[in-house]
């Protein structure tokens, strides 16, 4: 659906069902570059099981109007505005690598909105390759290539998509390079690097917490995962085997399951 | 710094499958079944809502098949790829898909056949009409875009003629028109071009060819380039408008880049279902393994057949891009610097007659209907692939009646080459004597 925040059209997937104020919101934020169609092999099933959906492009990314957000702090802010936006008292935000950054600005930067998070793929901070940066700031594709990469394990380099016949590494790479690289990319990359508040802003969370990580993710390893939910206090880890930093793909099936769980237990319908 | 991801030929036999997910078994399992045991009601219930992957039956899907689906898809450069019990099914698939009852759709007049008639008289029928525009007239593809046109269609290099599309700059056309092209890429495959590189939008196979190589299974697939945005115009409700279906869900919204495949699964082989059975889906993985290498000796042999036959006393004409006075032949060396393929047309002294008798009388080339087998092929597509297009149709493919349709195999080109010389020593002679 289509709907205006700070006077700019913004772009959410509701999961294939009509959004509607009365169910508890559960707003799905992506990762770098990326856009609303990473979370498709989660927010159906939520859509469809009692929970109102907002899988959200932020500014400048997929169908949302630009320009893309500079920072973290604002890009959290911006979220609580789509809160506001959409009527709504408060929501359980789930993130995605970047994601995970902005819903640890939102949520301790607006306790009272945030009823719980779920996190795949989540640090306490995301410092860049400079020589990556640098691609994605200047546009070149290369860095595209370059993050599909790394961001997949040994599923995204070999095969078996949890969909059948999906392609998991060109799946994510047109998701940037339908956008923008220098606009998108870049400005996400360049916001990550900047971000050193992601420890403070953990420490004052106090909503159920949870951090899905794969065990081969070479973005965000277990360590780092570990670390920011160490400095959560209500938080708990859940570890995927042979599993890259595109959790939310790679192993849709076991991450649903555990979310489910989460927010089941956390933010019942 | 550069990406450590897997080049082609590594792709070829290793993409869409890991043997740890599969008891470690090195080879592709065949999974010889109908159907999969869901885990409890909400897993099924989420399978047929598309709320999570998986598979339900076969006729959807099928882990082996799964397995060639990600492999083309990994070589073509696509997001996500449908594989089909035929060539010509992964077509029809494709056009019903993307269009409705009075639709019209631009398409070359030089392509296999069946297609042609697929075009000419089949999907009339259904109220979805063709204008058909030769491969080389690149500005007749954009005079026949009309109001209701939602393709172009195309070979890159023309069956049996071997005319070329101008690629780039007729996809340009079409984007400029809000409509996407699909390229059938069988005389190519992924080893010698990708479409989706050129502005192509979707590319359909016959992977019965090249791509299996060995003539034993038919299959087909449907690729998708995740570039064609179905929301940027309001041409195609199918894809952007709720969808009954699936309670109302609108797959370009939903699945963006792979919108498209994924309403071809949902929709066209729930109701449809041309699906590629697990074993025919396993034998072409053996072929696509060697793809490289077989392409490799096919491009070769075709080479030399191409000097041998325009040297040929007995040859009137000789059609293969590699040529320098062919039209072709700068767009050929721009689109294909790895080989022009390894399909000749040429035209045989004494027409339609000496034609019958060249193939009557070689031995070691299979007279029969297919390209691309390891196999040298020949056929005069006059009377039979292309037999019953009326002569309108043959005039507008640019065919003529002494045109010979070679498919060069792999064997030894010395053999190839002693049993043509056969052939047109028997060729000659019914020639002489209607010349008496």
């Amino acid at each position: 659906m289509k709907f205006k925040v700070n006077n700019k059209e913004v772009f959410a997937s509701t999961g294939g069902r009509p959004f509607d104020k009365k169910k508890p919101l559960i707003i799905f934020i992506h990762g770098s570059g990326l856009s609303h169609i990473t979370w498709v092999l989660q927010t159906r099933y939520f859509a469809f099981h009692g929970y109102s959906i907002l899988a959200i492009d932020l500014p400048g990314h997929g169908y949302s109007e630009g320009p893309a957000l500079e920072s973290i702090e604002e890009q959290g802010k911006w979220i609580s505005d789509v809160i506001d936006s959409v009527e709504m008292k408060e929501a359980s935000l789930v993130g995605h690598s970047q994601g995970c950054l902005i819903v640890l600005e939102c949520a301790s930067q607006f306790p009272e909105k945030v009823k719980s998070i779920g996190l795949m793929g989540g640090a306490g901070a995301i410092p860049m390759n400079p020589e990556l940066l640098d691609l994605a700031e200047k546009g070149n594709p290369k860095a595209v290539d370059l993050m599909m990469d790394w961001a997949h394990g040994p599923a995204g380099h070999f095969g078996g998509h949890p969909v059948p016949g999906l392609h998991h590494m060109n799946l994510g790479g047109s998701i940037v390079v339908n956008g923008s690289v220098k606009n998108a990319l870049g400005v996400d990359f360049r916001a990550c690097d900047n971000y050193k508040n992601g420890f403070e802003a953990a420490k004052k969370i106090k909503c159920p917490a949870i951090n899905i990580l794969g065990d081969r993710d070479r973005m965000c390893p277990v360590k780092a995962g570990k670390k920011l939910a160490d400095n959560i206090e209500n938080s708990e880890v859940e570890i995927i085997e042979n599993c890259g930093h595109m959790i939310l793909l790679e192993e849709a099936g076991k991450s649903l399951e555990i979310l489910k769980k989460f927010i089941r237990k956390n933010h019942p319908v | 710094m550069d990406p450590k991801t897997y080049k082609f030929d590594t792709l070829s036999l290793h993409a869409g499958y890991m043997p740890s997910k599969n008891a470690g078994s090195r080879q592709v399992p065949i999974y010889q079944t109908t159907s999969y045991m869901f885990d409890d009601v909400d897993h099924a219930a989420a399978l047929f809502n598309l709320e999570r992957g998986g598979h339900i039956y076969s006729r959807i899907s099928n882990p082996t098949v799964q397995v060639l689906e990600e492999r083309v898809a990994a070589l073509e450069g696509g997001t996500a790829a449908l594989a089909t019990a035929s060539g010509m099914s992964a077509i029809f698939l494709t056009i019903m898909t993307l269009c409705n009852a009075g639709d019209h759709v631009v398409v070359s007049s030089q392509l296999y056949g069946g297609t042609v008639n697929l075009f000419r008289l089949t999907l009339p029928k259904f109220g979805i009409k063709a204008t058909f525009v030769k491969p080389r007239d690149t500005e007749g593809f954009k005079k026949a875009i009309q109001e209701n046109t939602k393709c172009i269609y195309g070979e890159l290099v023309g069956n049996p003629g071997n005319e070329l599309m101008n690629l780039p700059e007729i996809s340009n056309i079409a984007h400029e028109a809000g409509i996407p092209v699909i390229i059938d890429s069988t005389y190519q495959t992924p080893y010698l071009f990708k479409p989706l590189e050129h502005g192509a939008d979707f590319v359909v196979h016959s992977l019965t060819k090249w791509m299996a190589g060995h003539g034993s299974s038919m299959a087909g697939i449907l690729v998708e380039g995740g570039k064609f945005d179905f929301l940027k115009t309001d041409k195609f409700p199918t894809m952007t408008e709720p969808y009954e279906g699936y309670h109302g869900l609108s797959f370009a919204e939903e699945f963006g880049p792979v919108a498209f495949t994924m309403k071809a699964r949902a929709e066209g082989m729930r109701d449809m279902g041309p699906c590629l059975s697990p074993q025919n889906a396993w034998n072409v993985l053996q072929g696509i393994e060697t793809l490289s290498v077989r392409m490799e000796k096919h491009c070769s042999n075709a080479l030399k057949m191409v000097e041998y036959l325009s040297n040929h006393e007995s040859v009137a004409w000789v059609s293969h891009a590699s040529l320098k006075d062919n039209p072709d032949y700068e767009l050929a060396k721009k689109l294909l610097p790895k080989g022009t393929g390894s399909m000749i047309a040429f035209g045989i002294k004494g027409g339609k007659e000496a034609g019958a008798a060249f193939i009557d009388n070689v031995k070691l080339a299979s007279h029969l209907a297919n390209v691309g087998d390891t196999r040298t092929l020949v056929i005069h597509p006059a009377s039979a692939t292309h037999s019953q297009m009326d002569e309108a149709t043959l005039k507008l493919a640019n065919m003529s009646h002494d045109m010979i349709r070679l498919s060069v195999g792999i064997e030894d080109i010395e053999d190839i080459i002693n049993d043509f010389e056969d052939g047109f020593r028997a060729a000659q002679k019914p020639r002489l004597v209607s010349n008496k």
